[in-house]
């Protein structure tokens, strides 16, 4: 075992590699390509073996992953944003397919506007795609959830592909200390690729994705694969327990911030959620009695585990990195449901939307959300959704457009 | 590369590999071409498979083939024989796998995909020399959907989608043309209705390494519009008038496989499908068929020059 600092994508290619990854096809795109151009570099110097090859576009890269794991190699790539979309129709396909690989993606919001900076709209949009998903908010945290998705994905229970999401620049370009699990301990942990029926062999012919007629074969397979992404929660629980035990690092379904005696509780996914760690100290420190819940895992959904966690608390504010336009935050409707119909479900859940394309969450912002949840258990009232925005941010906005225009009206008195 | 082993129709395969019952069309000439290439590639193959007509081929829990099957999406399939190739190439290298194991990955679209949306993938494929073989089965049109017109749609044809008088305004693309500018190791046209072409082509493929690609045009009986007993005359036709050219690319060079000398008029080819019917029917379109004519006619003549 060696500690280093590394950045959030050093940290996935190191998982590759102590995955002995077989097969990385693989297409460059921002904040993504330093774990593709990691790994390349490796395999130029002889570092780590494994084929990497440069497709041309995500949606071949996609296609040649579940493909490469259909005929039973182990499998990794990446991609972000973009990218993720782009491959749209094969995140459905492959895990229709029950290719288990791993990918990470490099959340990145989505055009238009285009942008580099983060928020979770793109790995929301492949929530029902069949990848199960596990967010991450460390450097650590990639390598060691890298690590357990190819024991999750290749698991005979589950047999489905996995994204492991990381924050773009906050976590793929930051460096953080990052402990490399010793290889031979990794490469054991991991095991080898069981494939079972999952190949083509000339000794073996088979016919993998066949076409359907009528709903009733489809529905079996629907629903087939929707059973083996609920049954991944405990299998992840076990993998879970697994790697402590190796490793001495646990990395639970749902992280659990000071929540045990909070009357208050915030609920927020990815690296985001450490600047509301850094809130609820505060907070604590000021009185008050709150804490803060992190899902790692987003599919399978951790829904008992959120209503065990939240059973008995005044109120809880979703924060979500994400918007579904004309809806509101994913994350907020997805947890209502779990809680909705529970006797000892929290009152007051309230939807706050913050953090898109790289926007800030000031400290302030964590308190302002902290107090609505407060007023609103007094009122005894669900205060209505927030879309996080400051007066100081609109007034920057109002000025560059104001320069534009003077800018214009200048070029066009001297045109 | 050794001599044929096809050298009169005798010498064509008299076991034929691909099972029967499937939910094509009578008279496919996609299928027709696809039995006889079987018959020679044999079960040593995983079939590729995009979105079209012949997706259908294999319908849970049935497959006519002995080999194996991977069905895709629509502009998936050279990728995801990359993937397959890829992995069989790994397996054999860390010896995990004996030689006898390997597969040949064989991509199985229309034209639909081969054309359009799925170009973009084989271009990726060629510049990467996959070695596989891709087999295009082209009813000129998007076939499983009705007959709309596609990127392989012939001039005039008229289609669900071009129903005017003068049919489909565009021409049809020359795929040919377009994977052999990437310098595959192969590139041939065929058809089920020249046996022998198609064998001698097919057994040349599997000889060779690298990327070997054959389009083969599949007279549609659905689409174009004919009694299925006449898929055959109208495939000699369409050799004999020269609209459907049998060539091959091979090291750089387009050969002519079967040259039509004193070609047959585009007409009797075209006046066998009601596609082809306003050309003729209520008056005669002299200008249009004259057009079509003209565009075969220099063709070849560009050909002897």
């Amino acid at each position: 075992m060696t500690r280093k600092l590394l950045t959030g994508n050093a940290a996935a290619a190191w998982a590759a590699r102590l995955a002995h990854v077989d097969y990385m096809p693989v297409f460059p795109i921002t904040p993504q390509t330093e774990i593709i151009e990691t790994l390349a570099t490796w395999i130029d110097d002889k570092q780590m073996t494994g084929r990497l090859v440069t497709l041309e576009s995500e949606h071949s890269m996609i296609s040649a992953a579940g493909a490469g794991a259909a005929t039973g190699v182990r499998t990794f790539t990446a991609t972000s944003s973009q990218g993720l979309l782009y491959g749209m129709e094969m995140i459905y396909t492959v895990a229709g397919w029950r290719a288990p690989f791993v990918m990470v993606n490099v959340s990145r919001g989505l055009s238009a506007p285009i942008t580099l900076e983060p928020d979770h709209n793109d790995i929301m949009a492949a929530r029902d795609g069949g990848f199960l998903q596990i967010h991450c908010a460390t450097c650590q945290e990639v390598l060691d959830s890298t690590l357990m998705a190819f024991r999750l994905a290749e698991d005979e229970r589950v047999r489905l592909p996995v994204i492991v999401n990381e924050d773009g620049f906050y976590l793929s370009f930051t460096r953080e200390p990052v402990e490399i699990p010793d290889s031979l301990k990794a490469a054991d942990f991991v095991g080898e690729y069981q494939t079972e029926n999952m190949k083509f062999r000339a000794s073996a012919p088979s016919s993998q994705a066949v076409a359907v007629l009528g709903g009733g074969p489809y529905s079996y397979f629907r629903y087939e694969l929707h059973l083996a992404a609920k049954k991944s929660l405990s299998v992840y629980r076990e993998i879970a327990q697994e790697f402590t035990e190796l490793f001495g690092r646990s990395h639970d379904v749902i992280e659990n911030y000071r929540c045990e005696d909070a009357d208050y509780v915030l609920v927020m996914m990815g690296c985001f959620a450490t600047k509301a760690k850094a809130a609820v100290d505060s907070l604590r420190e000021a009185g008050w009695k709150i804490g803060l819940l992190r899902p790692r895992l987003i599919r399978p959904f951790p829904g008992e585990d959120f209503c065990e966690l939240l059973a008995g608390k005044k109120a809880v504010a979703i924060i979500d990195q994400n918007i579904s336009m004309g809806k509101g935050g994913v994350l907020h409707a997805e947890l209502i449901s779990e809680l909705y119909g529970n006797a000892d479900s929290p009152e007051i859940i309230a939807s706050f939307i913050g953090g898109l394309g790289g926007r800030d969450i000031s400290q302030e912002e964590f308190f302002e959300i902290a107090k609505v949840l407060k007023d609103a258990v007094l009122k005894g009232e669900v205060p209505p959704p927030r879309l996080l925005y400051t007066e100081n941010e609109l007034r920057q906005l109002k000025k560059l457009q104001a320069i534009a225009h003077v800018e214009r009206e200048e070029l066009n008195s001297h045109g | 590369m050794g001599e044929t082993h096809f050298k009169r129709m005798k010498d064509l395969p008299s076991t034929h590999l691909l099972g029967t019952g499937t939910p094509m069309c009578a008279g496919c000439g996609g299928l027709q071409a696809l039995h006889e290439i079987y018959d020679i590639l044999g079960e040593k193959t995983v079939f590729i498979n995009a979105a079209g007509c012949m997706t259908l081929l294999s319908v849970y829990p049935f497959t006519p083939f002995r080999g194996s099957w991977l069905y895709t999406a629509m502009a998936a399939a050279p990728a995801s024989a990359q993937g397959v190739r890829d992995a069989l190439d790994i397996l054999k290298e860390k010896k995990a796998i004996s030689e006898e194991e390997d597969l040949l990955p064989v991509v199985l679209t229309g034209d639909g995909s081969a054309y359009g949306m799925g170009l973009n993938a084989t271009s990726g494929a060629l510049e990467r020399n996959l070695d596989f073989l891709y087999i295009c089965y082209d009813n000129e049109g998007y076939g499983n959907s009705g007959q709309q017109y596609s990127g392989a749609t012939p001039h005039a044809a008229r289609t669900a989608t071009s129903k005017g008088p003068l049919g489909f305004s565009g021409f049809k693309k020359d795929l040919f043309a377009i994977w052999a500018a990437h310098k595959p190791s192969y590139v041939a046209t065929v058809i089920g209705s020249e046996p022998l072409d198609l064998a001698r082509k097919i057994e040349k493929a599997k000889q060779l390494k690298g990327s070997r690609l054959i389009i083969t045009l599949a007279p549609c009986p659905t689409g174009w519009g004919f009694d299925p007993k006449e898929s055959i005359n109208i495939g000699k036709l369409a050799v004999k008038t020269g609209i459907w050219p049998l060539k091959e690319y091979i090291n750089g060079e387009i050969v002519h496989t079967k040259i039509p000398h004193s070609r047959l008029p585009v007409e009797d080819y075209l006046k066998t499908q009601e596609r082809f019917d306003h050309l003729f029917k209520p008056a005669r379109n002299e200008k249009l068929i004259n057009e079509i004519q003209d565009s075969v006619n220099s063709y070849w003549e560009t050909l002897t020059n």
